[in-house]
């Protein structure tokens, strides 16, 4: 039937800042919904925090509210906008938690909105594990054996039927959060108080465990009139008892014959018409015994979620898209597929090709937690990669993980500790993939690899296939590899880099071998159907078979390479960057083409560009696609550290880089070089050096005087970066710090202690150069300014300051021959500008400074470096803001409680809100609401600062005992405190006995913690207070600066009213400057016309 | 170190690959099946009996081959392209690996070829002849086998692969209501599973059985069962069911619906490459509901012959409820199901007698249950036409 003309304002609820277990597939998934409604005729309200993504650009939606996603915030935007219908599914756990509340509240009703795409009791029946094991029994499916707790006694009591291992589920979280696999009954209190606390109904399921079996899942849509397709069957490599978002995935299901994939069809049919889902999609999860093939439910999600992101990308079938239909009241026959357009959505996509996704971690940022993988999701990332078969997909996955691995094994980075592998086997961790080709390799058989880690034995073998052909290779050098040989291992996925190790010769020896002998990749079509119909979407892949599918094109091509996996440091900011150069150069008259290997992503959505790969981001992939596609020119300076690395080489092959050169981000980046330069200028910066030994770095320690800050060259998200102190710690520190990039030196630079930070966004044309956004660190600088609250426009330093820092952001633009992006950070230091560092090239702040100023900086930059002038796109500086736009982080602590929460100078954020209003206290006091930690208005405050802030304390306690809180402090700070003149409860420090401040934390009787610490690290006091705050979701602050901000938050807090004000409102003249836009080949055309 | 292979089409296309299973030579037409799972429920399909089988699935044979998944009493296919034939199996219910079982049939099977490329050669040019080889490696021999071999067109392939005498089938103890003949033209067992499941006893019938002896075993109904090749190869079937017409409830299935289609006085038609596999979308007419289906043909029903008036789909168009009506000389008929895809006829049903078929595999194996509803419908007819 056509849709609903009922239905004409949809309120959408986004997913919010990128955590663990919730990442960029909701941007990815809102962005496909928004953008297919707003065509369709829908006026379209959108609220999420992030903006950081794609679906807060003001085109999205018709009225886009960056906003907290609080069932208070979003009642608000109700009233305001008046919205006939709410669409949950698309935001997550986070989007479907507040729909509920807002449901159940009433809220809904009392403003007439009705909930499309999942109905209250269908999210319910889904989510409710109790619910859901009611209506499985009633349909004759099996779970695993189970019973409920409500309470640890009731717990303890049920753990007795069910017997160990046992896994915990807590009702209505996310990414298993809260859960875990128990083994004894001390792991069991631990985990079943944990999730009882952090589940919204104090509901955890005790459940039998299936740890071992084969895991499925299936993503399934169903629409209103009962039509059901499975999208994309998946089979996790890793067995159940690791979670599928930590597991390496596959697709299709390999090892499953027919009747069994439809024993598992059958069910999921089953399951969608129980709970009743009858607009959208859902993922379900299998768990099937190995050796009896009995089938158990595990759990279903009635959203898209990260499966379904990778469904799409791995399929081609647009899941978000065509659920956004659904909701809206179309049927699935109704609605065409987007890739063979004669055919429609109501089918089952058939693929003949193999698609891998393994997950990415950074437990390198997190060198104390638990790397072991279990049911709570750890990985901040993943990336997917297609092949015509299981070994070409693995290995192409291996190497697009960017862990500086070149396929499995045989790449001269193995890492292999012997002593550990039958450990490795049995206990999952992120390099157990590395571990099995090992033991393979060693003689292990299949079985016993299979015994200890209960990967399924094809799996194995498939492993075993590539090594016997790598010990094949070995017996070789590059002169008398046989052609054959050299073709196979291509096909088996090998990179010219693992065939160079193999053969003791050089990547570009064996490149050329490659093309002399004809053997060279071919590019194929994801097409939906294996090829029955034709397919008008170019979405490729590589492999080397025989026929290539690239059509010739008409326009100039221009190539943009993307960011790769997320991880900390590098996430779903570049992504964006890379959209917007996309949308720009299209608009310009230019074929895009976008190469990148994250399925989570908008980048990769095959509607972003007009041609898309999905192929790993190294060398010998990127020469693969220019080689084969001869673009104008690459752009590599939007996907962070990732197509920066390959700007050299590529250059050197003669690929064309747009903007900003190589050479110059190489000088930027080289201490020596940009050091001198500055020196030239006349610029300050800290006093430096660098050393590539213990003796040079002592010598050079001495000179510049402690406190140091100290890292290894050419990284980003400041991985292995350190403040230290003294002598000891240096040590210390370049002890380990060899490990982190052996051929680069160690940098050495002053650290500049209590100096406020300051980071500016420009966009340079070549000739004039545009000042986008300055942004003031909320925290003192020295912490990673990826992991800094920030505030837009800066507002502790004067005018003549910012004049200064735009007259040296110009300078050093022109000075490197800036064309495009360039960020640069500053730090002010006894009214000092010093220069910290300079990046020629897209930075993680462009989408939120594009977002405070209204101003779309990446598609300037884009436009710029295909030779648009900035004076004629016509942009104004926007610095005279009549709001301010703070933007904070969001932290993974929770995920790893036995970390320390205290922020030093490596990146430790996954993500960002921004918190948006006419004043500052009220913008900060959303954007901590929106990170998860609202301030209090009222109740108690811990303060516990170190002996150099005290005196500053002094006035902040003072103004939270005006404001009416009740402060508690430990013995140092309540003496000072005490002496003037502030009311303060002394509490007992945690090395002084019981009760503690921490018990008081987990009481629940601290409301906001102020704990500024001296050294870090486990065992200190503050490690015992910081922890127990992100365990418990208590906002956390560790400076004097944040301090500062949090009472003007407060302050907001406590006269109550939030208001809330789209971002259209917020930049009317910008929005409509770049709608009117004129591309360059338009305006050509009205020349030559007249 | 494999044998080579090669893969040659009439048009002088050829693909060079390596054996697996049996070594020698096979000619037959060339086809694809995009089905992911069911390798062995396809090989065992006589319906593929002189064709030559592509799999666009990159890996055949990872989990083996088991005693419950044979359509038939062996593989009929001529035989077998793969892209990776998996030498390893790992399944709970495998006994035996694939090659062992082409092997000991004699299907002789070639891998490594891109057949992605194959299949869009076959889209764009339409099935074709082809002779596939490892003992003959000279591709221009090949070609010229190809171009001589008989094809489908008019052949009966029936002939081949039908059962010698009839014979009853009864694996389960299940209560029986009914009697059904089941016409043999190259059935596959889950048809007679299906109907078991319903409640049938059934008597399996060699395909050239007269109308008078299945009358004279006295069915309750009677099922019309796929088969290999063009429907214009067996007259004999054509004229048995219409003088079966308007006796007994009659369902066929796949070639039993175009016998049926043709018994009426229809006619039909070769596809380009046909409809292979377990993605495509049917709508039910009468209900507005779409079905995912198993589907291997090559021929379809014309429904212009069907004097059904000119009805056409287009994506995006809604369809209203309803059959669309025909006119034959055994009364009024509709056509009850349509391809998404292409709007190609999938299913009819006789408005004035008791006979319905459908195109498509409601008994699946491999592919979705969707349509088993069809199997509980024939038992409601024969339900029907005993009380009446």
């Amino acid at each position: 039937m056509p849709r609903r003309t009922d239905i004409k304002k949809i309120l959408i609820i986004g997913s919010g800042p990128i955590i663990i277990g919730q990442a960029c597939e909701f941007d990815y998934s809102g962005t496909q919904a928004c953008k297919v409604l707003k065509q369709d005729g829908f006026k379209v309200i959108l609220v999420n925090s992030n903006p950081a993504t794609i679906m807060t650009d003001p085109e999205f939606a018709d009225r886009t509210y960056i906003e907290p996603i609080t069932p208070e915030v979003i009642e608000k935007i109700i009233e305001k906008e008046k919205p006939d219908a709410l669409l949950p599914t698309l935001g997550g756990q986070t989007g479907l938690n507040a729909a509920v509340a807002l449901a159940e509240s009433g809220v809904l009703h009392r403003f007439g909105v009705e909930l499309i795409g999942a109905k209250l009791q269908v999210i319910k029946k889904a989510e409710g594990r109790n619910l859901f094991k009611k209506a499985m029994s009633r349909i004759g499916l099996d779970l695993p054996r189970s019973s409920f707790a409500y309470s640890l006694s009731e717990a303890l009591r049920n753990v007795e039927d069910v017997g160990f291992p046992v896994v915990i589920r807590p009702s209505f979280t996310l990414g298993g959060t809260g859960g875990g696999i128990a083994y004894n009954l001390e792991e069991f209190r631990n985990i079943v108080s944990t999730g009882l606390m952090l589940s919204p109904i104090n509901e955890v399921l005790i459940e039998e465990s299936v740890i071992g079996w084969k895991e499925y899942e299936l993503e399934v849509m169903r629409d209103l009139k009962d039509n059901v397709v499975i999208v994309c069957p998946i089979e996790n490599f890793d067995p159940m008892g690791i979670h599928t978002g930590d597991s390496i995935t596959v697709a299709p299901a390999q090892t499953l014959t027919d009747k069994e994939y439809q024993q598992l069809r059958d069910a999921a049919i089953a399951i969608m018409r129980e709970i009743g889902v009858e607009t959208g999609g859902s993922n379900i999860q299998f768990a099937v015994h190995p050796e009896t093939g009995r089938l158990v439910v595990i759990e279903m999600n009635p959203r898209v979620s990260r499966s379904s992101a990778l469904a799409s990308k791995a399929t081609g079938f647009p899941i978000a898209k065509i659920a956004a239909k659904l909701a809206v009241g179309y049927t699935l026959d109704e609605i065409p597929n987007d890739i063979t357009k004669e055919t429609p959505a109501c089918f089952e996509p058939t693929i003949d090709y193999v698609v891998v996704k393994i997950p990415r971690w950074t437990f390198e940022k997190f060198p104390e937690a638990d790397a072991r993988l279990t049911t709570k999701m750890k990985s901040v990332g993943e990336a997917m990669s297609i092949g015509r078969t299981f070994k070409e997909a693995l290995q192409k996955a291996i190497r697009s993980l960017e862990i500086d691995r070149y396929g499995l094994g045989a790449d001269g980075r193995e890492e292999i500790i012997e002593e550990q592998v039958h450990q490795k086997l049995a206990v999952p961790t992120q390099d157990r993939i590395f571990y099995i080709k090992y033991a393979l390799s060693m003689g292990m058989s299949v079985e016993e690899v299979y015994e200890l880690a209960k990967i399924d034995p094809w799996f194995l073998y498939q492993i075993q296939e590539i090594v016997l052909v790598e010990q094949e290779i070995s017996k070789y050098n590059l002169k008398t590899l046989p052609k054959e040989l050299l073709k196979q291992a291509k096909r088996y996925g090998f990179s010219d880099v693992q065939i160079a190790y193999l053969t003791g010769s050089t990547e570009e020896a064996v490149r050329e071998k490659r093309k002399d002998s004809g053997i060279t990749p071919t590019f194929k079509l994801v097409d939906t159907c294996a090829a029955e119909f034709e397919a008008y979407t170019p979405y490729y892949y590589s492999t080397y078979e025989v026929e290539s599918e690239i059509r010739p094109s008409t326009k100039p091509k221009i190539a943009i390479f993307g960011s790769g996996p997320n991880r900390i440091g590098q996430g779903i900011e570049f992504d964006y960057c890379c959209v917007h150069a996309a949308f720009a150069l299209k608009e310009e008259g230019f074929e895009t083409i976008m190469i990148n290997c994250n399925p989570e992503t908008v980048s990769t959505d095959y509607d972003t560009s007009d041609r898309l790969y999905f192929e790993p981001l190294t060398l010998e992939d990127a020469l693969n696609i220019v080689g084969a596609e001869k673009p104008k020119g690459v752009i590599l300076q939007f996907g962070g550290q990732t197509p920066l690395k390959l700007a050299v080489p590529l250059e050197k092959a003669g690929v064309k880089i747009l903007g900003t050169s190589p050479d110059s981000i190489d000088l930027a980046e080289d201490r020596k070089r940009f050091g001198a330069l500055l020196r030239k200028l006349g610029v300050n910066q800290p006093p430096h050096g660098t050393a590539t030994s213990f003796k040079e770095a002592l010598k050079v320690a001495r000179g510049i005087g402690y406190p140091l800050l100290v890292r290894p060259s050419y990284v980003l998200g400041g991985r292995a970066m350190e403040i230290v102190y003294s002598e000891e710690m240096l040590e210390g520190y370049i002890a380990s710090a060899v490990k982190a990039s052996p051929e680069h030196p160690i940098l050495l630079d002053k650290f500049l202690e209590d100096a406020v930070e300051i980071d500016v966004d420009a966009v340079s044309d070549g000739e004039t150069i545009f000042i986008g956004g300055i942004m003031e660190h909320i925290e003192e600088a020295g912490i990673h300014s990826g992991d800094s609250a920030c505030v837009i426009p800066p507002l502790s330093i004067t005018d003549q300051q910012i004049e200064e820092i735009k007259e040296c952001t110009r300078t050093l633009a022109r000075v490197l021959n800036v064309v495009g992006l360039i960020n640069i950070q500053y730090a002010i230091k006894g009214g000092t500008l010093y220069v910290l560092e300079v990046n020629p090239r897209a930075s993680r702040t462009v989408p939120y400074v594009s977002k405070a100023t209204g101003i779309p900086l990446a598609k300037l930059a884009a436009r710029a470096m295909v030779g648009r002038t900035l004076k004629e796109l016509g942009y104004e500086e926007r610095h005279e803001l009549k709001h301010i736009a703070i933007k904070e982080v969001v932290l993974p602590f929770g995920r790893f409680p036995e970390v320390d929460t205290v922020l030093g100078p490596e990146m430790k954020s996954t993500g960002e809100v921004m918190g948006i209003d006419q004043g500052f206290g009220q913008a900060f006091a959303k954007a901590q609401m929106g990170a998860g930690v609202p301030l209090p208005a009222k109740g108690t405050i811990f303060i516990s600062v170190r002996n150099r802030d005290k005196k500053a304390i002094v006035h902040i306690a003072k103004k939270l005992v005006e404001l009416g809180f009740e402060i508690v402090s430990t013995k140092g700070t309540a003496e000072v405190l005490t002496q003037s003149g502030v009311k303060v409860k002394e509490v007992l420090k945690v090395r002084e006995g019981r009760p503690n401040v921490v018990d008081l934390i987990k009481n629940g009787e601290i409301d906001l913690v102020i704990n500024t610490p001296w050294g870090k690290g486990p065992r200190t006091d503050g490690y015992y207070i910081r922890t127990a705050t992100s365990a418990y979701g208590i906002p956390c602050i560790t400076t004097i600066a944040g301090a500062s901000a949090a009472i003007k938050g407060i302050e907001a807090m406590i006269v109550g009213d939030i208001a809330v004000k789209a971002i259209q409102d917020y930049h009317i003249e910008e929005f409509l400057l770049e709608t009117k836009t004129e591309s360059a080949s338009a305006v050509e055309e009205k020349k030559c016309s007249k | 170190m494999r044998e080579k292979a090669i893969l040659a089409l009439e048009d002088g296309t050829t693909y060079e690959g390596t054996a697996f299973g049996a070594i020698g030579e096979a000619v037959g037409e060339v086809v694809f099946n995009t089905s992911m799972t069911g390798y062995q429920e396809v090989l065992t399909d006589p319906s593929y009996a002189g064709q030559i089988v592509t799999m666009t699935y990159p890996h055949i044979g990872n989990y083996g081959v088991n005693s419950e998944d044979y359509e038939s009493r062996g593989p009929f296919v001529e035989g077998f392209v793969v892209r990776e034939y998996s030498r390893i199996y790992s399944n709970w219910r495998a006994e035996d690996s694939l090659e062992n079982f082409l092997n000991s049939y004699g299907i002789v099977g070639i891998q490594n070829i891109d057949t992605r490329a194959l299949t869009k050669h076959i889209r764009s040019e339409g099935a074709m002849k082809g002779v596939l080889s490892s003992v003959d490696l000279d591709t221009q021999s090949l070609v010229e086998k190809a171009k001589a071999s008989p094809g489908l067109i008019g052949r009966d392939l029936v002939k081949n692969v039908t059962t010698d005498k009839p014979h009853i089938w009864w694996e389960t103890k299940r209560v029986k209501h009914f009697h059904v003949v089941a016409f043999d033209f190259g059935i596959k067992r889950n048809i007679l599973r299906s109907l078991e499941t319903v409640g049938c006893k059934i008597t399996v019938v060699p395909a050239s059985t007269k109308a008078e002896e299945v009358l004279a075993l006295n069915p309750d109904g009677i099922l019309l069962s796929n088969g290999p090749g063009d429907p214009a190869g067996v007259p004999y079937a054509i004229e048995t069911t219409g003088k079966l017409l308007g006796k007994k409830p009659i369902f066929g299935i796949c070639l039993g619906h175009q016998i049926l289609a043709l018994a009426l006085g229809g006619r039909t038609y070769k596809l380009k490459f046909g409809h292979r596999g377990g993605n495509q979308p049917v709508k039910n007419l009468l209900t507005g509901g779409v079905e995912i289906t198993a589907q291997n043909h090559g021929f379809a029903v014309d429904q212009n012959s069907l004097k059904v008036s000119e009805r056409e789909w287009r994506v995006g168009k809604t369809i209203p409820i309803g059959g669309w009506k025909g006119e034959t000389e055994f009364g009024s008929i509709e056509i009850t199901h349509i391809n998404l895809n292409d709007g190609t006829v999938e299913g009819l049903r006789c408005l004035d007698i008791p006979a319905y078929s459908v195109q498509y595999h409601p008994e699946a194996s491999p592919g979705p249950h969707d349509s088993r509803y069809l199997f509980e419908q024939f038992m409601k007819l024969m339900e029907e036409e005993n009380i009446g």
